[in-house]
């Protein structure tokens, strides 16, 4: 098995393991009245560690799997985290970012993303309730759960693909910058080239 | 070549934006009984021994999460129970005298007084999933058609109403709560009058329900119980059986009563920390009763 095959189907069980964790663990503990979500860490992990293809690939299959796996409404959770993956594997790609915070900081966008346009989706789709401005309040603590989670679910995603601990999973010093659209700077396709 | 990748890695983001919506218009267009509402309950009936396993390994991680935060809570929930305890205390009293005059009526008019919900033939499950979600208040529980649970079937817990069944595969179900948006169930506020109305829920704040469309001149107040109404007219007969305890009034205020016609509660359950719930399989029992009342 290739390098970046058997990298791809790492990430696809973290993935899966992870969906199943938050639907079996996670969403049965609210913290701060909500439910923290671990599904736009993931992905956002998978995008900043991998790249924007199998970001936006991280994206569709984890969203499908949670849509099928609660039964929600099919294709709206991957609707939302396809750009999560794209965006956060272009932050990669175009700005190559070092700092160790950068995670957590990606974390909260990619969380407060999701939540906000969770709720716009579901407003466009129709709602047949009153819906509170304290729902407003609940976006803003998913998005504090999602950016306290961060760092241990960039870690454990930069575990399972095999590298280090920073933000996009490499060593810092064998960093260097990218040039701007190469499209190549994926792990799963420069160790294609090698 | 890098245009090449450009292009490519584009076309990946576009195509699967464009997948998602594919799916997401037919999945809304589509009945129950459609292929990607099979296909779902396929993935659910495969998923169910995983998530019943990786619910059953990760319950004490939950139950050590869930102690911290009791434990936090416990001094103020302590105070506020303590009140509670005394105004509980008032009303036992005046509440002993109505029951024995209650069991006098009812031996007088000859009904069973048996109010259990083993006449509902009850059926206990599981919950093995949950949406992380405000906007999906679902629950995924470990018994299915196979153990006779159908969709329409009411949910309950020990303390009153969680849900109804939306959904079944052979061996597992899911449950759609009284917090989610699309629920509504028909009650009545335990006041003098038994003020009927629809409860349902505010997106946003799980903790909160509404009860709407109140008569105009409803004299609720704050405390007073609200249960299910069941079945009132035998042309639009009620999932629910009557007198499952939905929640306590908590907040009324005239102009919204005037106004809205609607009034604050709070549920008896609560709904964010369930792990077992009943099914009532045989609701009809009790919706029987009322309609011929």
């Amino acid at each position: 098995m290739t390098e970046p095959t058997a990298l791809a189907l790492r990430l696809a069980v973290f993935g899966i393991v992870s969906a199943l964790v938050q639907i079996a663990g996670i969403s049965q503990i609210p913290v701060l009245g909500v439910n923290a979500d671990l599904s736009p860490l993931i992905v956002a992990s998978i995008g900043l560690l991998a790249g924007s293809g199998p970001g936006a690939l991280a994206g569709f299959g984890v969203g499908m799997f949670i849509d099928l796996a609660l039964a929600q409404t099919l294709g709206i959770s991957a609707l939302l985290l396809v750009p999560i993956g794209y965006a956060a594997g272009r932050l990669r790609e175009l700005r190559d970012p070092s700092h160790t915070l950068v995670p957590l900081a990606l974390g909260a966008a990619a969380s407060f993303a999701f939540a906000a346009g969770f709720g716009i989706l579901q407003l466009m789709l129709g709602v047949g309730a009153p819906v509170s401005i304290l729902v407003l309040r609940d976006i803003l603590a998913v998005t504090l759960l999602g950016a306290i989670l961060a760092l241990p679910v960039h870690a454990l995603a930069a575990r399972v693909a095999g590298r280090g601990g920073s933000a996009r999973g490499a060593p810092a010093r064998s960093r260097r910058p990218r040039a701007y659209a190469t499209g190549g700077l994926s792990p799963l396709s420069t160790s294609g080239r090698r | 070549m890098p245009d090449k990748r450009v292009r490519r890695r584009r076309a990946v983001l576009g195509g699967l934006v464009g997948l998602s919506l594919i799916l997401l218009t037919a999945y809304v267009g589509e009945s129950l009984g459609g292929p990607f509402h099979s296909l779902q309950r396929g993935v659910v009936a495969v998923l169910t021994p995983i998530q019943d396993g990786a619910s059953r390994v990760l319950k004490p991680a939950r139950d050590l999460v869930s102690w911290v935060g009791d434990t936090l809570h416990a001094k103020s929930e302590n105070a506020q129970l303590k009140k509670q305890r005394d105004q509980l205390l008032r009303q036992t009293v005046g509440a002993r005298a109505a029951q024995a005059e209650n069991r006098q009526l009812k031996a007088l008019v000859g009904l069973d007084g048996a109010s259990g919900l083993g006449r509902y033939g009850t059926v206990a499950a599981r919950v093995i999933g949950r949406s992380p979600t405000v906007w999906y208040s679902t629950l995924e529980i470990d018994k299915g058609s196979g153990d006779g649970i159908h969709a329409g079937q009411p949910v309950v817990s020990g303390a009153g109403l969680v849900g109804k069944v939306t959904q079944t595969t052979g061996s597992s179900a899911i449950v759609t709560l009284i917090s989610d948006h699309t629920s509504g169930v028909a009650a009545k506020v335990l006041d003098r009058a038994g003020d009927p109305g629809i409860v349902v829920p505010q997106v946003g704040t799980p903790g909160s329900l509404l009860i709407q469309t109140l008569p105009p001149r409803a004299n609720v107040r704050a405390g007073d119980p609200v249960v299910t109404a069941g079945t009132r007219s035998a042309r639009y007969p009620s999932l629910f059986p009557p007198n499952i305890p939905i929640g306590t009034i908590t907040t009324v205020s005239a102009d919204e009563l005037s106004l809205s016609q609607q009034a604050h509660l709070a549920p008896v359950v609560d709904l964010r920390r369930l792990d077992f719930v009943q099914i009532l399989t045989r609701p009809a029992a009790g919706a029987t009763a009322q309609a011929a009342r």
